[in-house]
């Protein structure tokens, strides 16, 4: 067995291992600059940084294996697929992997200029995070993803609160209480459908739970809607998002950023279980079906009109966040492979997009002083060409503009809704959205380097280290490459869409040939032998 | 009349979920840590119920017994319970911050007057009547 065959594997174990080995490092006395410490801090830097760069090199082998169709299946133990817990990589997982890779490098550049320095712990947190998305992106078992859903919250619980403060102190309680009441409910989920089907095994589920009959597929469905509120509330869906801006804009900007990826963690688990194992088969729609479309619809709605009410950068951002998870949920409602493709297209766009504005927000509010990143008129920034064109450019690509990759995917996105009933709604709410989107940063941009108070002197250049913004263009430079080669990555995350279509090719690379037929644990076969009570 | 077991053990699962969403509700972070925690038993009772209800029936296999209780529910329960241990010390020890620094144990961190007159808007609190006219 070639080392490359552990792949999927790896990308779990990597950042793991580096956290682990961050934490014997330490930080030393973090905050306090100078002596020792200072030495620690500055490799922790490296190791981390050297590690997330392996780990997307990694993350490319995976999609350059997968590319091809094959499904990447690693049974953990070498335990039989259904029994033991296999991680499985198809396009989709590894796209969200390298998705991951992509946003942690340049974020983890720019917290190297300074803000993991903060507080302590930083550089293990944020390992500690890339292991528990990795694993989510590639475990093939629903339990297994609870547990990995476990690692990247706690994870993300302390990194919201890096940095401290009061305001961040009371958004992070909300945010952990929140999260613990949904994680409650994924338990809830997941036993009503271990309980129905006798198993866990994604695969295994997208076999069965069609199958299932009468009150066990009613109790499976309530099963599944509860799996909904718990996806909807990762990703932000509407009734649900209400925690998503005070606490993204409470948290430093590096973290904020991290976190543009964590909405996608509740979307690709939404497809996962949603889209394959309880997609409508025939014609039996599935049990999320009805609700995910105009949900999605409200969401884009509600965060677009909440950008535009922001008062400060951070959450008119966080709100952009929302409307742009909003359109990705459009996609993936309408369930067909075009609109899945173009969906996940959006999705990475606007991934990289939210996260260089978070990054580029906070570089712009630190150089104009007390103003800091309100939307008022304040002194003038030290750099306003290049912040301005880069802030020009994200606005653009947030909102969907051409040439921009967030034009090309609600394009796509729209062709894709053509054939649907609810095409005039989602046109009218895509479309509109997208306005507003531009009017909502237009006129941030406009207040932040335009509306210049002549009184107070031009502000320093602080954030203008060639590391910030140099986190900042690798990031922007990733749309713009979206933009240039549309076309391959178009090409991928349509067949990535196809094949999460395709369950039973999913489920004989997972479960092996005769897949169909395998039925470990029935729960009413021989009640003489069983006997329940 | 005798009481199953299954309604005495779903009747408790409700009973104690009630319970947590009650305190959970609550404005100061203790009873809303209590009623997490609540939540969280219930829970793990109700993952060890889906394995089914058995009597004398060990979860290991050759132990000669006419049935096999699910083991498997068993063993998601004990991650379970390691997961809620851990991250309901976190929500104490972040509820203890909270209340340090923002000097109020209120979720949203409002002072003791502040909460007093949301939850009394007409000043008709319990405990109040001499600073009626403030």
């Amino acid at each position: 067995m070639s080392m490359l065959d552990h792949l999927p594997v790896l990308v779990v174990l990597l950042p793991a291992l580096t956290a682990v080995a961050l934490l014997f490092i330490g930080d030393g006395s973090a905050g306090e600059h100078g002596g020792h410490g200072h030495h620690r801090l500055l490799w922790a830097r490296r190791l981390s940084v050297a590690s997330v760069a392996l780990f997307g090199v990694l993350a490319a082998l995976m999609v350059q294996r997968v590319a091809g169709g094959d499904i990447l299946v690693y049974r953990v133990g070498e335990w039989p697929a259904p029994f033991g817990i296999a991680l499985v990589v198809d396009r989709l997982g590894a796209l969200m992997v390298a998705l991951t890779a992509a946003v942690a490098l340049p974020v983890l550049l720019y917290a190297s200029g300074g803000w993991d320095s903060h507080g302590r712990h930083f550089h293990p947190m944020f390992q500690f995070q890339l292991m528990g998305l990795a694993g989510a992106f590639v475990t093939g078992d629903l339990f297994n993803l609870f547990v990995f859903f476990e690692v990247l919250l706690i994870a993300s619980y302390v990194l919201m609160l890096h940095g401290q403060g009061r305001e961040r102190f009371k958004a992070g309680l909300h945010y952990v209480v929140l999260n613990l009441v949904a994680s409650a409910l994924f338990l809830i989920g997941v036993a009503l459908l271990y309980a129905m089907t006798g198993t866990l095994n994604l695969a295994d589920l997208a076999i069965k739970v069609p199958q299932l009959q009468g009150s066990e597929a009613a109790i499976a469905q309530a099963g599944g809607l509860v799996l909904l509120v718990v996806f909807g509330f990762k990703a932000a869906l509407m009734p649900l998002a209400v925690w998503l801006p005070g606490t993204y804009a409470a948290s430093s900007a590096p973290v904020a950023a991290l976190f543009a990826i964590m909405t996608k963690v509740g979307v690709y688990a939404l497809l996962r279980v949603h889209g394959v194992v309880f997609g409508g088969v025939g014609d039996a729609p599935g049990a999320a079906e009805p609700w995910i479309l105009p949900l999605a619809l409200i969401t884009c709605a509600v965060g677009v009109m909440g950008a535009l009410a922001a008062r400060t950068l951070a959450r008119l951002v966080a709100w952009v966040t929302v409307a742009s998870v909003g359109t990705v949920l459009v996609g993936i409602g309408l369930f067909t492979p075009a609109a899945w493709g173009a969906a996940l297209y959006y999705l990475v766009n606007s991934t990289l997009v939210v996260a260089g504005l978070f990054l580029l927000g906070e570089v712009v509010a630190s150089q104009r002083g007390e103003a800091a990143d309100h939307l008022e008129p304040g002194p003038a920034v030290g750099q306003p060409v290049m912040l301005g064109l880069a802030m020009l450019l994200a606005a653009a690509s947030a909102a969907g503009l051409p040439p921009l990759p967030g034009f090309i995917g609600k394009a796509m996105l729209l062709e894709a809704a053509a054939v649907h009933p609810w095409m005039g709604w989602v046109f009218a709410v895509v479309l509109v959205a997208g306005l507003l989107t531009i009017v909502g940063l237009a006129r941030a941009g406009s207040i932040l380097f335009w509306h210049v108070r002549e009184d107070l002197p031009a502000c320093t250049m602080s954030g203008g280290s060639a590391r910030l913004q140099g986190a900042v263009a690798l990031l922007l430079a990733l749309t713009v490459a979206m933009s240039v080669f549309a076309g391959p990555v178009q090409r991928y995350t349509a067949a990535a869409a196809e094949q999460l279509g395709d369950r039973a090719a999913y489920g004989r690379a997972v479960l092996g040939e005769g897949a169909q037929t395998t039925r470990p644990y029935r729960f009413d076969a021989a009640p003489a032998v069983e006997a329940p009570r | 009349m005798t009481l199953s077991l299954e309604f005495l053990l779903a009747t408790g699962i409700g009973w104690v979920t009630a319970c947590g969403i009650l305190l959970l509700l609550r404005g100061r972070s203790f009873p809303v840590v209590l009623g997490l925690t609540m939540i969280g038993y219930a829970v793990n009772v109700f993952i060890f119920a889906m394995g089914r209800i058995w009597t004398g029936a060990p979860p290991i296999l050759g132990t000669g017994a006419p049935a096999f209780a699910d083991p498997l529910p068993q063993a998601l329960v004990l991650t379970a319970i390691v997961i809620g241990f851990a991250t309901t010390g976190f929500v104490i020890e972040l509820a203890l911050r909270n209340r340090h620094d923002g000097g109020s144990d209120h979720v949203d961190g409002l002072s003791d007057d502040e909460q007093r007159r949301r939850e009394f808007p007409h000043g008709d609190a319990p405990g109040q009547a001499g600073e009626g006219g403030r």
